[in-house]
């Protein structure tokens, strides 16, 4: 390792060490937000708890509960011992419903979404990156504007209503229909791969349009530049020319727009989720909004905080492998 | 030869008297066909959306004895659960989608503006203050946050349309700062501050109108991710309340529940939705292309916004600290 490979490797180092420490700020603010804002929402989860155990002794019962979910304080008492919890324990709070710790209900849903959430970026890059590219280098083409229709197609068409005629069509007319309760991918890997598939088509799909449009730009941005012209006269291959010159250089802010989609992916998983029956952090999330559970969405909001920011600071990391002009400043 | 400059000067002041907005449509029309198209499409909704009442053949929760009647000439795209005309709900719909699409996008930029404008505007230690709130404000995904609002605030269209004027003017106003920021450092602007322009002077005669084709475009673009974002919500149960016909609300529910008896419940919603959505998104693309030459043909470019934490520096400035060789 030369001097400057060293160099560089220390202002990366300190760059992440003070992009986490700009982290710590903003997630304050978010945890603020996430707090107060849930305990805003109205309806009285004590009033439908009494109502559930119909209960005799209304006040004493409602103190009784008050005190046992920790509701009896002032809320920036609960606030900071939220906090507290969380910053030396890692502890999100107790369901208010099911009383079980917030953070192993995340961690058991949390599997399913990642399979269904990478399952559909990888599928979207399969979708979006080829037809981009293909759509750049034949560009005005026949080919260009169906790929293009394609890609407007993908961000108009919505992913419920697609997942509504997946569940239609096919069983109306060969009597097949997704799987309602998951497959383990211990228990079953063929069959938990293809429950996953359909889902994850139709959300990477969702992903893809913008995805593909980017791409298209970015080569023909990268086509038109002065090296790519020299790597043509020098009587190179369509395919060297692309791939190995167009493309790398072509790709760098397609990683941004890919970093930008998953806050959409995270939102995306709660519609296909619901349709699709399976048992990830979107179907978690809005259950506990629809029962009121607040520890459950505040707990969720914050880690779903807590990985958008990190997702955030790893692109712009990968900006540095990808481009070696970028300086860590 | 004086004749033919008066005539030029002429044309000239004839082409002036043409307004922006019918030299920007003769634009459209004859570079955008697809824009085009997306235009006409954004009229119909609109036409739709405003005539509701004289286009549907029944009201919109008026129940007929044909439940779940397949489309037929009464009903040309069939009944749902109650027996209510599907087409009228839809035609309905449209006016759900064009009251929320664009109130909701009109007043999504109001919000963007007046934070893009006084953060950008202002700077130091406030814009530090507000950007670090837009910021934890976006790292929440949009619509988590906005399934946590709708709950905050009770269902209804008003609430709708507060909320993802709200969740989405947050989000815009990142797009207005960095437009007025640029405008900021105009020599123009400074020779205004120059020659004693008051501040308020300043904002509203230089660097509003200067700001206004980054404004329209975000307004354009905004629209069909507004209506999209209505009709996930109502779909998922937590927008527009029923009987009230929004696209969204009517996949969801009974249109599910009864989806191999009465498929035509579950298809003309989505496409209704799928149409409009391809639509107003083609018209905002060429839109933003002719006024904006700079995002001609896409989605932004590499040296936009995002580079603003990592420096890229110039091939000469890296030379000169011996980096490049």
């Amino acid at each position: 390792m030369n001097a400057l490979d060293r160099q560089k490797l220390k202002e990366m180092r300190n760059y992440i060490i003070r992009r986490l420490l700009l982290v710590i700020p903003t997630l304050l603010i978010a945890s603020l937000i996430v707090f107060f804002m849930v305990r805003l929402i109205p309806g009285d989860i004590i009033a439908q708890m009494l109502q559930e155990r119909e209960s005799t002794n209304l006040e004493v019962d409602r103190v009784m509960i008050e005190r046992s979910l920790g509701l009896d304080v002032p809320v920036y008492v609960q606030y900071f011992r939220w906090m507290g919890g969380i910053i030396l324990h890692g502890d999100l709070g107790k369901s208010l419903w099911e009383g079980t710790p917030v953070a192993e209900d995340i961690a058991a849903k949390l599997p399913v979404t990642f399979e269904l959430g990478l399952f559909s970026l990888i599928i979207g890059l399969l979708i979006s990156l080829p037809v981009g590219i293909f759509s750049a280098v034949r560009q005005d083409t026949i080919g260009d504007y169906i790929a293009r229709s394609f890609a407007i197609l993908c961000i108009a068409v919505p992913s419920f209503w697609l997942g509504i005629m997946v569940m239609v069509f096919p069983s109306i007319w060969w009597g097949w229909s997704p799987p309602i309760t998951l497959v383990r991918f211990a228990e079953d890997p063929a069959g938990n791969l293809v429950q996953f598939v359909v889902p994850a088509v139709i959300l990477g799909m969702s992903l893809a349009g913008v995805t593909m449009r980017m791409t298209r730009s970015m080569m023909l941005e990268v086509l038109r530049q002065d090296y790519v012209r020299t790597a043509w006269s020098k009587g190179l291959k369509e395919r060297t020319v692309v791939v190995q010159h167009a493309m790398k250089n072509a790709l760098i802010p397609v990683v941004t727009i890919i970093g930008l989609q998953l806050p959409i992916l995270v939102g995306g998983t709660v519609i296909i989720e619901k349709i699709f029956a399976l048992p990830g952090i979107g179907r978690l999330m809005l259950d506990a909004i629809v029962q009121r559970d607040y520890t459950i969405v505040s707990g969720l909001m914050l880690v779903i905080a807590s990985f958008v920011l990190l997702c955030n600071i790893a692109v712009d990391l990968t900006y540095g492998f990808l481009d070696p002009r970028v300086q860590y400043k | 030869m004086s004749t033919d400059r008066e005539a030029s000067v002429e044309m000239l002041a004839e082409r002036r008297k043409h307004s922006s907005i019918t030299d920007l449509l003769l634009r459209l029309v004859r570079e955008k066909p697809l824009g085009m198209v997306g235009g006409v499409i954004t009229l119909l909704l609109l036409l739709t959306g405003i005539f509701a009442n004289f286009l549907a053949p029944y009201g919109m929760n008026e129940t007929s004895g044909a439940f779940l009647a397949s489309p037929s000439a009464e009903h040309i795209l069939g009944a749902d659960n109650l027996g209510r005309d599907l087409l009228s709900r839809i035609i309905y719909g449209a006016r759900v989608s064009v009251i929320v699409g664009f109130t909701a996008t009109a007043l999504s930029i109001v919000i963007s503006t007046l934070i893009g404008l006084f953060s950008g505007f202002i700077g130091g230690a406030f814009d530090v203050v507000v950007q670090r709130l837009v910021d934890a404000w976006m790292c929440f995904p949009g619509l988590i946050l906005l399934l946590v609002l709708v709950s905050l605030m009770g269902p209804g269209m008003w609430q709708i349309i507060i909320i993802l004027a709200l969740s989405f003017g947050i989000t815009g106003s990142r797009v207005v700062r960095s437009a007025v920021i640029v405008i900021k450092q105009n020599i123009y602007v400074q020779a205004a501050v120059a020659i004693g322009c008051s501040r308020t002077e300043l904002l509203v005669r230089h660097i509003l109108p200067n700001i206004m084709a980054p404004i329209i475009i975000l307004f354009s673009t905004r629209i069909p991710g507004i209506i999209m974002t209505e009709a996930s919500l109502s779909f998922l149960g937590l927008g527009i309340p029923p009987p009230t016909p929004s696209w969204g609300g009517m996949l969801s529910g009974a249109a599910q529940r009864y989806m191999f008896l009465a498929p035509w419940m579950a298809i003309w919603p989505g496409v209704a939705l799928s149409v409009v959505v391809y639509g107003v998104n083609m018209f905002g693309d060429a839109l933003r292309d002719l006024l904006d030459p700079r995002l001609r043909g896409g989605m932004g470019r590499y040296s936009g916004a995002k580079v603003k934490s990592i420096k890229v520096k110039s091939i000469k400035e890296k030379k000169r600290n011996g980096y490049g060789s």
